[in-house]
Order: structure tokens, then C-alpha cells, then sequence
């Protein structure tokens, strides 16, 4: 073909874009479905359950009739599904629009995974370099044991124990809330543990994979020092894997911060599910629950559409 | 090569991996201490003594004593029981589901093929913990239902190790034999297709025991899991949050027990991939 090749990177772009956003589509339909027949598939009557134990046949009447429980399940689900569009849907329990309760609290979810993946971020790809520069050293084997703690560490465990010392026993650290820069380092930590030691295992393994390259070899050959090679080539070739790692684990920490704010008290997204559950708000617990879903299903797309940027190998498939 | 020696191999290289041996080590002791709790439990775990509440660790009670006065050592005993028992079954109903999603998948093909992993992708959207939480919001808390919440977010990984193996045994020309021969489908399956899949199943396995534990003990802490007063060391974490400042050793017992095992089935699990690889078989 006679066309520019950046004009076929950009056709081809372009091409890929579009199709994953259309492949998004059915897959949002399906997360929203789910999150709406998770409540309406339990045994028993939803109308039952809002109106709480001691309730009479009366109340339990009008909570039916007042969120259309009584209608077929299809029509509730278009219901439910213009009911956020046009911000009609409300809360149970507070009675106000479901998205007004849902934004602040997604945002203080989205801000602590932020900080929480920058730490992460750095503690991670520390220690990934340390320890395949060291390979097979005591720096490795300390790095390494440090990534097993951290995949095996429950994570409200971690909060409780950083509670321990450094709100109860030292006293430098508030234990939870929300408010200055000193409320966000325990929790952000504590989110981050498990995603810095698997940034910290990729970042060793891609690393590795990188320092056996020909080319490598061909530069210290060359008499290049060691630093200028593993700044200047091994870890700009390894960087690919390790940021969509980045870039997956911070879809996993907005969806996984619950028990991480319910620890804090930190008002977020997660905790505020949770507490719907207990009021027994079920449309906050749909619409929060899908809410993370779909932020989750867009972090992963968008990480996806990163890696075919930046890498052209990918392009030839 | 005979059954017994894929074992013996396997049994081999595991005894050469240090981490996996750990991991071994500790596993087996958790399923122990699961199995003869009301053996080696020095008190009754749920017997309060309200003179002694909130002990610190001594030699009568070494774990010291929580809000009741209850033994925390007994208690993170039965815990161990809670926590292995509940895992184990929702891990078994996770790999019957996961099988036979995947091996339909595979077998079958076409569109059966196509509606069943899309369905496996819009569940694996949620996040795990996320998931489970809306079940066990829909269905209530209690034991059977972190069984079918864990079991339910944990198939689809072992419906795609099924899927994957079934693709690749399917072609083989012993299959074709079989079926010339007059096998039923359902023969092929159990004779050739799922013996083919059982390292990854049982690598996997091992592996989301470790998660089920954390999801049990982390829906537990939330007042969505096993309720008291059954012991589980959520649940018990989830009480020592609001002692913390008077009495921080119930905030550390329950927590070790849980860490470690969860770190022994993870190491035993990466040991057993090790070990039953294939592609790391001549090294």
C-alpha cells in the first residue's frame, strides 16, 4: 500500500481504540445487570427487607409500591438504569440523588488508591532494581522476602498493626478519619503493601529479562558503566510490564480499598457500600457496587490501550 | 511415565525448594491444628470469665484474654478450624463449578463457548473482595453463604485453566481414537481431558485456599461473615479494633495465625507451580 506508515499507526490506532471501546459496551451492560440482580435474586422480598424486622404487612406494602418492587424484574432494570441517567434514583435512606451520595465518596476513594499507588509505586520499583542489579544477594533475598510478606499480609491486619505503633504506641499518626496530609499516610500505606511488593517482583523479573539481552552485553562490552546501563537501557526496556503492573493494580485498589477504609474510617466508596449494607440500602449498595466495577473495567481498558501506544511489537497482530 | 513416579518427581522438587517446603510445613500444621482443635485447645473457646477479661498474655492464658475473658490462644485454635473448613469447601464447589464451565467451554465450542466466557469476563470485572460482598450483602451473612460468595468469585479462574487444557488436548489424535473407537463424550473427559488438567487445578487451588482465608477473615472483620461468637480470626480482629488502645495483644494473635497461613498456602502453591511445570521439568 502507497499510504504514509504514520498514517497507518494512526489508522491502526484508531481502529484498535474503537474496537475496544466497543467491546466495552456489552461488558458494562452485563457488570450493570449484575450489580442490579444481586439484590433481586436473593431469596425472600426485597420490600420485606428495606422495611426492616418489626414492620407491618401496610409498610411493607407501600416501600413496594413507592420503588416499584411489585413491577417485572426487566422493567425495574430500565427503571433503575434511567433512574441514574436522569439522577432520579435516590437513596434509601437518605433520600437524596444516589450519584450526589456516591461522587464525594468515589473521590476520596480515588484519591486515597492515587496516593496509595505513588508510594507503592516508589517502594516497588526500589526494590524490584536493588534486588536484580543484587541478584542472588542478601539486598535480593530481603526484597524478595519483603514481596511474600506483602501478598500474604491481610490487609486489615496491616492497618491494625500500624495502628498499634504508630497511633497507640508512638502516638505520630492519627488512628482514622479523614481530614490534613497526616490522616492519608496509614491507610495509603496499608492499601499499597501487597501492589509495592508485586511491583517489586515484576520490576525484578523484567529487569532480569532485559540484563540477559544481547544488547546489554554488547554495552558493557562498550566499557559503559554499570549505572549508565541499568538507567539508560535496562530500565527504560523494562518499564513496559512494569507500568501496566502500576497501571492494573490501581484498578484492584479502588475495588479492594474497602477493608482498608472501614479499618481508617476513611469515608470512601467502599465503606460507604458496607454501611449501605447495614442500613440496608440496597440502591446504594447496586449503584456503589457498580460504580467500582466499571471504574475497574475502564482503569484495565485504558491500561490496555496504553501498552499497544507504547509498544509497536503489538501492532503487527 | 507411571502415576507414581510423576509423584515421586514432584515430591522431589518441592523437598529442593526451600520456600515450598516451608510452605508445606506450615499448611500441614494449620490442617492439623483445624482437625484436633478440641484436642489440643487448652480451654473451651467460648467460655467467658468476666473476672479475667482482657488479660494480658501469662502462663495460664498464653495468648491473654479478650473482652469475655475468653482464652485468645483457644480461640485462634478454632479459628484455624473455621477459617480451613470454610475455604476448603468453597475452594471444592469453586473447582466442580470452574470444571465443568470450562470443559462445556472447551468441549463444545461455538457459542456455548462464546456466552459462557463472556459471562466468566463481566464476573471477573468485579473485584474478588468486591464481588463477594455484594453476594453475602444479597444472601445475609453466615458460613454457607461465604461458601457460595468465595466459591462463585473463585470458578471462572478454574473454569479458564479447564477451558485452556481442554483446547489443547482436544486435537490430539488419541482423542480422535477414542472417539473411533465408540468412547462417549463424557468418557473422553474424565479419562484423558481432566487428568491433563489437574496441576494447574491443584496449583490454583492451593492458591486461592490462601485467598478464600484472606476474603473469610476480611468479610468477617466487616460483620459480613462468620458472626460471633464462632471464632474466626476476622471477627476476632474486628473486636480487638475497638480494645486497641487498652489492650493491643488481641489485635496480634489472631493476625499472626492468619498471616501465616496465608503465606504457607501461597509459598506451597508457587512451590507446586515449580514443581509441576512441565517447561521447567530438564532444569
Amino acid at each position: 500500500m502507497s499510504t504514509h506508515p504514520i498514517v497507518c499507526g494512526v489508522l491502526w490506532v484508531i481502529k484498535f481504540i474503537s474496537r475496544r471501546l466497543l467491546l466495552l459496551i456489552p461488558v458494562i451492560i452485563g457488570v450493570s445487570i449484575i450489580s442490579f440482580s444481586i439484590m433481586h435474586l436473593i431469596p425472600g422480598d426485597p420490600a420485606r427487607i428495606i422495611a426492616g424486622e418489626g414492620a407491618t404487612k401496610e409498610d411493607v406494602e407501600a416501600i413496594r409500591d413507592k420503588y416499584g418492587l411489585n413491577k417485572p424484574l426487566v422493567e425495574q432494570y430500565f427503571r433503575f438504569m434511567k433512574g441514574i441517567v436522569t439522577n432520579d434514583l435516590r437513596s434509601i435512606k437518605t433520600e437524596r440523588p444516589i450519584l450526589k451520595e456516591i461522587s464525594p465518596r468515589f473521590l476520596n476513594t480515588v484519591q486515597l488508591a492515587m496516593v496509595s499507588i505513588l508510594i507503592s509505586s516508589m517502594i516497588g520499583i526500589s526494590l524490584g532494581i536493588v534486588s536484580a542489579v543484587r541478584r542472588n544477594t542478601w539486598v535480593d533475598s530481603f526484597a524478595m522476602f519483603f514481596s511474600l510478606i506483602g501478598v500474604s499480609m491481610p490487609i486489615f491486619w496491616l492497618g491494625i498493626l500500624l495502628i498499634i505503633i504508630f497511633a497507640v504506641t508512638l502516638g505520630w499518626l492519627p488512628s482514622g478519619g479523614k481530614g490534613g496530609i497526616e490522616h492519608i499516610i496509614l491507610p495509603a500505606i496499608t492499601l499499597g503493601l501487597a501492589t509495592s511488593a508485586i511491583i517489586a517482583r515484576m520490576t525484578r523479573a523484567s529487569m532480569l529479562e532485559i540484563l540477559n539481552q544481547d544488547y546489554v552485553r554488547t554495552a558493557k562490552a562498550f566499557g559503559l558503566s554499570k549505572r549508565k546501563i541499568v538507567y539508560k537501557y535496562v530500565l527504560r526496556n523494562a518499564l513496559i510490564p512494569i507500568i501496566t503492573v502500576i497501571g492494573l493494580q490501581f484498578g484492584y485498589l479502588l475495588g479492594g480499598a474497602v477493608l482498608t477504609e472501614s479499618v481508617f474510617g476513611w469515608p470512601g466508596l467502599g465503606r460507604y457500600v458496607v454501611d449501605s449494607i447495614f442500613n440496608r440500602d440496597y440502591i446504594a449498595v447496586q449503584v456503589g457496587i457498580m460504580v467500582i466495577a466499571i471504574s475497574f473495567v475502564l482503569v484495565n481498558l485504558c491500561v490496555d490501550i496504553l501498552y499497544a501506544l507504547v509498544d509497536p511489537r503489538l501492532r503487527r497482530g | 511415565m507411571s502415576k507414581k513416579s510423576a509423584w515421586t518427581i514432584t515430591f522431589k522438587r518441592i523437598s529442593k525448594n526451600k520456600g515450598a517446603l516451608i510452605g508445606m510445613f506450615v499448611v500441614v500444621t494449620i490442617v492439623t491444628v483445624a482437625l484436633t482443635a478440641p484436642l489440643i485447645a487448652p480451654y473451651d473457646p467460648y467460655k467467658q470469665d468476666l473476672l479475667s477479661s482482657l488479660e494480658g498474655p501469662s502462663l495460664k492464658h498464653p495468648f491473654g484474654t479478650d473482652i469475655f475473658g475468653r482464652d485468645v490462644l483457644s480461640r485462634v485454635i478454632y479459628g484455624a478450624r473455621t477459617s480451613v473448613s470454610i475455604s476448603f469447601l468453597a475452594v471444592i464447589v469453586a473447582i466442580f463449578l470452574g470444571m465443568t464451565a470450562g470443559t462445556v467451554a472447551g468441549y463444545f465450542g461455538g457459542v456455548v463457548d462464546e456466552i459462557l466466557m463472556r459471562f466468566l469476563d463481566i464476573l471477573m470485572a468485579f473485584p474478588d473482595i468486591l464481588l463477594a460482598i455484594a453476594i453475602v450483602a444479597a444472601l445475609g451473612p453466615g458460613k454457607s453463604n461465604l461458601i457460595i460468595a468465595i466459591a462463585i468469585y473463585s470458578f471462572p479462574q478454574f473454569a479458564r485453566v479447564m477451558r485452556a487444557s481442554v483446547l489443547t488436548v482436544k486435537n490430539n489424535e488419541y482423542i480422535e481414537a477414542a472417539r473411533a473407537v465408540g468412547e462417549s463424550n463424557m468418557a473422553i473427559i474424565i479419562r484423558y481431558v481432566v487428568p491433563n488438567a489437574m496441576a494447574p487445578i491443584i496449583v490454583q487451588a492451593t492458591l486461592r485456599m490462601a485467598t478464600a482465608i484472606l476474603t473469610i477473615s476480611g468479610l468477617s472483620f466487616l460483620g459480613l461473615g462468620v458472626k460471633p461468637p464462632e471464632a474466626e480470626w476476622g471477627t476476632d480482629l474486628a473486636m480487638a479494633r475497638v480494645y486497641l488502645e487498652i489492650a493491643p495483644h488481641l489485635g496480634i494473635f489472631p493476625g499472626v495465625a492468619l498471616f501465616l497461613t496465608v503465606m504457607g498456602f501461597n509459598l506451597f502453591g508457587d512451590g507446586l507451580n515449580d514443581a509441576l511445570n512441565p517447561r521447567l521439568k530438564d532444569r
